[in-house]
């Protein structure tokens, strides 16, 4: 694949705003898997401890 | 300007430069703290328990569900929000975040927040909100808002829904009570909003949206705030009735259902100038503090008095 012909210059206030844009979905997602894993772990109660092997 | 000056022209153009903060913006914060506050009594005021966890994260996808609606309408209505002044430094027409950016924003929190609220307590209630969601962004905003001056009527019942879904939640059904609660705010949404429609008709009127003062006049819109008031102050203090509200409740609602008369009173004798204008905005302010006092009254009875032993 080519290169484009013009790569493209972000503006610093593009590149600021990208990065917190990152920092915040970053932030999100972990904060799911962690609300995810919680959940599990209070809907199953005591039973998550008597798992089959 | 060459061709390859065009194409990066464009292609920075199409680079987002929105912040996290407008995106929180698309979520309509002020409206979002009414529905975890109203969410949030109905969940405390339901007979049977929930983990305080489940609780909270049920309030926070109701919370984030009622965010995703607002981002759904702001997609849509960017259009008309350009134009009034009250709307116009919106996220979208302020030119910070693009119409598909909060399209896409709104359809992915709506299908969390839905999904959430399912793997948290149960389907009845995440069904609720996939409709409150739906009602909201298609009922109202696609539809209502711009054909009738009967929108905030009916579109009102999606902002009323909110302690039915925290209901829901813990009992995975409805009950009359839960039902006081959705009339209570139905029945508030007209007076307060008209009360500011009153104020900004002329911004309505520019941007074609045929609220009540637009389309049948400001003397009309009086007659109905008086009427929807009169209607209201029974229901305030229909809980106490059911047994959904207590002794404190009753006298706040008595007195709150009065208070609300006067200004209804007030909105329907001043129809010039200044005087007009305040009388307005006071019922505005002294609605918002009604729904409030009510709403906490019911929290304070469920939650804090049985812990100092108050009526037992």
């Amino acid at each position: 694949m080519g290169k484009p012909e013009t790569p493209f210059v972000l503006t610093e206030a593009q590149l600021r705003s990208r990065r917190k844009r990152s920092v915040a979905l970053a932030l999100v997602i972990g904060g799911l898997v962690v609300l995810f894993y919680l959940i599990t772990v209070f809907k199953m109660g005591a039973a998550i401890m008597h798992r089959t092997m | 300007m060459s061709d390859a000056g065009l194409l990066r022209t464009d292609q920075t153009a199409l680079l987002s430069s929105a912040e996290p903060s407008d995106f929180f913006a698309l979520l309509k914060p002020r409206v979002m703290s009414l529905v975890v506050f109203t969410a949030l009594v109905g969940l405390v005021c339901a007979p049977g328990s929930i983990s305080p966890f489940i609780g909270a994260v049920a309030i926070l996808a109701i919370a984030i569900g009622a965010g995703a609606a607002g981002a759904l309408n702001m997609w849509y209505d960017a259009d008309i929000d350009r134009i009034m002044g009250r709307t116009a430094k919106r996220p979208i027409p302020a030119g910070k975040v693009s119409a598909d950016e909060a399209l896409g924003f709104g359809l992915v929190l709506s299908a969390f927040s839905v999904a959430t609220l399912g793997l948290a307590t149960n389907w009845f209630a995440a069904a609720f909100l996939a409709f409150t969601i739906f009602f909201y962004a298609v009922v109202y905003t696609m539809w209502l808002k711009r054909s009738t001056a009967q929108n905030i009527v009916i579109g009102g019942a999606s902002g009323a829904f909110p302690p039915m879904i925290g209901w829901a939640a813990v009992t995975g059904g409805v009950s009359v009570d839960s039902l006081l609660l959705f009339l209570l705010i139905f029945i508030w949404t007209p007076p307060h909003f008209w009360a500011l429609a009153l104020v900004k008709s002329e911004d309505y009127a520019r941007a074609g949206v045929p609220m009540l003062p637009v389309a049948a006049g400001p003397d009309a819109t009086r007659l109905q705030i008086l009427l929807y008031t009169l209607l209201l102050v029974p229901v305030g203090l229909a809980p106490v009735v059911s047994g959904l509200g207590g002794t404190l409740y009753g006298v706040i609602a008595a007195l709150g259902g009065l208070g609300m008369l006067a200004c209804a009173g007030e909105i329907y004798r001043k129809r010039d100038g200044k005087p007009a204008t305040a009388a307005c905005w006071r019922m505005f302010g002294f609605s918002i503090l009604y729904l409030f006092g009510l709403f906490a009254t019911l929290l304070i009875e469920r939650s804090v008095l049985p812990l100092i032993g108050w009526g037992q």
